[in-house]
């Protein structure tokens, strides 16, 4: 195989699906407006029994995890060198560049003082004991190492005398040279925060459930985030494949799948073990509301290990199930840890109210559009010629 | 059973190295909590006593005049005598102080858990070792060293509210309903007691002569936490948070039923004590060791997990966490080398590449 060639999509940006989801983006910014104008109340039910709701659980501890396709797979390409799976890295990225991206979005419709936001980068704020300090800190540089990641795609789109004029090709020789240096980076940052998602829960003691809460909590979702990076991947390529005819990655992924699957055992038998050595996997089978959805995340778990060690995997359709098994075992997890297992006493109770949970959509069909904007004008999926990978074009 | 697992954790803290690869059940802890943190030297606080507390609520009056918070109306309460009476729930964004009460069934006797009543009064505890400023990113929370009270800046908050989420006793509360709202938490009136240097200072000979009068007449003329300051009955009383100990042992040691002075206001100071029978106590003094400790006490008629005041371990969590940080993030060594590995690895298999890439070029 040659190097990788990619190239834009092409075809029309505005069509029926994307006027759809532009309809709930608009939707999202008008109850966005209302927030910023009436205050968080005025739009959502988070209470400071529940002062985290859907816009961080969701778009933030969920929507990273989902934008970790470019690191589940730099990891897999840079790291540990298996070059065959090069043509799923940047649309990969690109998800990331955009749950990442949005994720920051989300972040500053809910901040409570977002005026103040960056007092989190003034040194005489900062307060290093914190775990969300350093998921923010970490996080904003991802962002940034995501973008610097992806700017070639950029680069390589702009016309040639134009790049000349105004020296951005040695701007792209520069980024390919010391491209290495952002994909550790792009690993390392990854790495630090998303297990940091998992210990900012050790401070919730009592509140959070024995099921959840464990000194193991980071490892739990740094293995977590992983999974839902190789799982987002494989989704994202079927619907690509199977919107635009792409040429199918099935092959690729069926080696793939077994990756995934391998993490998914080690999530298991590490929850469940520390759960047997803590004796608290009996309240897993006391039938109550913690318990049942306890239960509910170790099917969701165990149905992708199954499917992605069997036979199976070799078929799209079967790997789509998996991906979309494990990706929603992985949100669950998150979620109930984060929110529905959480038990502040007190009588206090929560569900989102409807204009919140519009805002967290909008912003995914923003991330959605984007991602469709992007891969139709930018040079992001596998070339499909047959100079490239030596299929009919 | 909680001392066996500590001296785990302990013995766990050496082998961190191996305890990833170690079997999962070897292994039950990664780290090893931070130590805990001791109480300031001159740490001020308040004793509550839910059975000498009558309800009156002139605590949560006096509270919202000393802090400039509004009366406040839950929405099926609004109506009530044309909206003039604040008929505040629990703590909230408006409301920093107030009392609850414990009811269960016929509320015949005061202070028993079974056909009784009892008044529990809810605000901060400040903590030894304190969860909101453990998760605060931007050090809005501050203890004060010498004091120990728990201050948050308005400023400085970036509004994550994860002290909300994170506080074991649901102490700090944001104000959902404004557009550019705050974090509201009890500060012990600092504002107040910021007016007496004695409370800010742990040399009071020093404060006296340089104010150029006895430490016992800035005593007279100090100011305390409002709440303490208009208790009719010495329910809510401020001062060291020692001598506060001290006096709650005291009453726990006497005979239910027998009359005892209860110093009002400010203990040690010079108001006129109420006389009242001791109470029937809960053999346990609330808020000297929950959660790595307090600077507030309660003594209670009724089982605390009963008035909102939860069952919580000896060590903070905010130990726990930072144990783990520390453990992870010491002088970032961890990361650093992790990230020297990453960058060689890449740039190994960047290389090979190219590399790679040359060879199949060149008979081209």
């Amino acid at each position: 195989m040659t190097a990788i060639t990619h190239r834009p999509l092409g075809g029309h940006i505005v069509t029926k699906p994307f006027l759809i989801l532009g309809v709930f983006v608009l939707i999202a910014a008008y109850f966005i407006l209302r927030r910023f104008l009436f205050g968080m109340g005025d739009v959502s039910n988070m209470s400071n029994g529940y002062p985290i709701g859907t816009w961080v659980v969701l778009d933030v501890v969920i929507g990273t995890a989902f934008g970790c396709g470019g690191f589940a797979m730099a990891l897999l390409i840079y790291i540990f060198n298996r070059k065959a799976y090069h043509p799923l890295m940047r649309p990969a990225l690109l998800g990331g560049v955009f749950g990442y991206t949005l994720a920051g979005l989300a972040v500053m419709i809910d901040l409570g003082r977002y005026w103040n936001a960056f007092n989190l980068l003034m040194p005489w704020y900062a307060q290093p004991n914190s775990v969300i300090f350093e998921v923010a800190l970490c996080v904003m540089a991802y962002i940034t190492v995501l973008w610097l990641e992806f700017w070639p795609a950029f680069l390589e789109r702009i016309p040639s005398e134009f790049k000349q004029r105004f020296g951005l090709d040695k701007l792209y020789v520069f980024l390919k040279r010391y491209m290495y240096v952002l994909v550790a980076l792009g690993v390392l940052l990854p790495t630090m925060h998303q297990s940091s998602l998992g210990s900012v829960l050790l401070i919730l003691g009592y509140k959070l459930s024995p099921l959840w809460n464990t000194t193991w909590l980071p490892l739990l979702y740094l293995i977590s985030a992983l999974a839902m990076g190789y799982g987002v991947v494989m989704l994202e390529a079927t619907l690509v494949n199977r919107a635009f005819k792409t040429p199918s990655e099935a092959a690729l992924f069926a080696r793939l799948a077994r990756v995934a699957a391998g993490l998914l055992v080690g999530f298991l038998l590490l929850r469940w073990g520390d759960l047997t050595y803590r004796g608290h996997l009996g309240l897993a089978f006391v039938g109550d509301w913690d318990g049942n959805l306890f239960l509910i995340e170790t099917v969701l778990f165990l149905a992708p290990i199954f499917v992605l060690l069997s036979r199976r995997r070799a078929s799209q359709r079967w790997q789509f199930l998996a991906a979309v098994c494990l990706l929603a075992a992985g949100s669950l997890y998150r979620l109930d840890s984060y929110l529905m297992a959480v038990q502040p006493g007190n009588g206090w109770t929560y569900f989102p109210s409807a204009p919140e949970l519009l805002i967290t959509i909008g912003v995914v069909c923003l991330e959605i559009m984007l991602y469709l904007l992007f891969i139709k004008t930018l040079p992001v999926l596998p070339g499909s010629t047959a100079e490239s990978h030596g299929r009919p074009s | 059973m909680d001392m066996s697992r500590r001296q785990f954790l302990r013995g766990a803290a050496g082998a961190v190295a191996t305890a990833a690869a170690a079997p999962v059940a070897e292994a039950a802890a990664p780290f090893a909590p931070r130590e805990p943190k001791q109480l300031p030297p001159k740490a001020i606080g308040m004793l509550y006593d839910s059975t000498q507390c009558i309800g009156c609520k002139a605590c949560v009056a006096a509270c919202k005049e000393a802090n400039g918070k509004p009366v406040e109306q839950p929405q099926h309460l609004a109506q009530w005598n044309e909206g003039a009476w604040d008929t505040a729930e629990d703590i909230s964004g408006k409301t920093l102080n107030v009392i609850r009460v414990y009811q269960n069934g016929a509320m015949a006797e005061k202070d028993r858990e079974v056909n009784g009543y009892a008044f529990v009064k809810r605000h901060c505890l400040h903590c030894v070792d304190p969860s909101c400023i453990s998760v605060c990113p931007v050090s809005a929370m501050q203890k004060n060293p010498v004091t120990g009270i728990v201050t948050h800046n308005p400023d400085a908050c970036i509004g994550c509210r994860y002290c909300v989420y994170g506080c074991p006793f649901n102490v700090p509360h944001y104000q959902f309903d404004e557009p550019f709202g705050r974090i509201a938490k009890c500060q012990l009136c600092s504002h107040l007691l910021a007016e007496n240097p004695l409370f800010s200072s742990r040399d009071n000979a020093a404060v006296a002569a340089q104010a150029g009068t006895s430490a016992t007449a800035l005593w007279k003329k100090s100011r305390i936490p409002a709440c303490c300051d208009v208790c009719p009955t010495g329910a809510s009383l401020f001062g060291w948070v020692e001598e506060l100990q001290a006096e709650a042992e005291r009453r726990l040691a006497l005979k239910p039923g027998e009359m005892y002075e209860f110093p009002r206001g400010l203990l040690g100071g010079d108001r006129p004590a109420q006389a009242a029978p001791i109470g029937h106590y809960q053999p346990h003094i609330y808020g000297e060791q929950e959660s790595g400790g307090t600077q507030v006490r309660y003594l209670t008629g009724v089982p605390h997990e009963k008035l909102g005041l939860p069952k919580l371990p000896d060590h903070s969590f905010a130990a726990v966490s930072e144990g783990m940080q520390h453990t992870l993030y010491k002088g970032l060594i961890a990361p650093v080398a992790l990230l020297g590995g990453l960058v060689f690895l890449a740039r190994r298999n960047a290389r090979e590449d190219d590399e790679r890439k040359n060879d199949e070029e060149r008979p081209s």
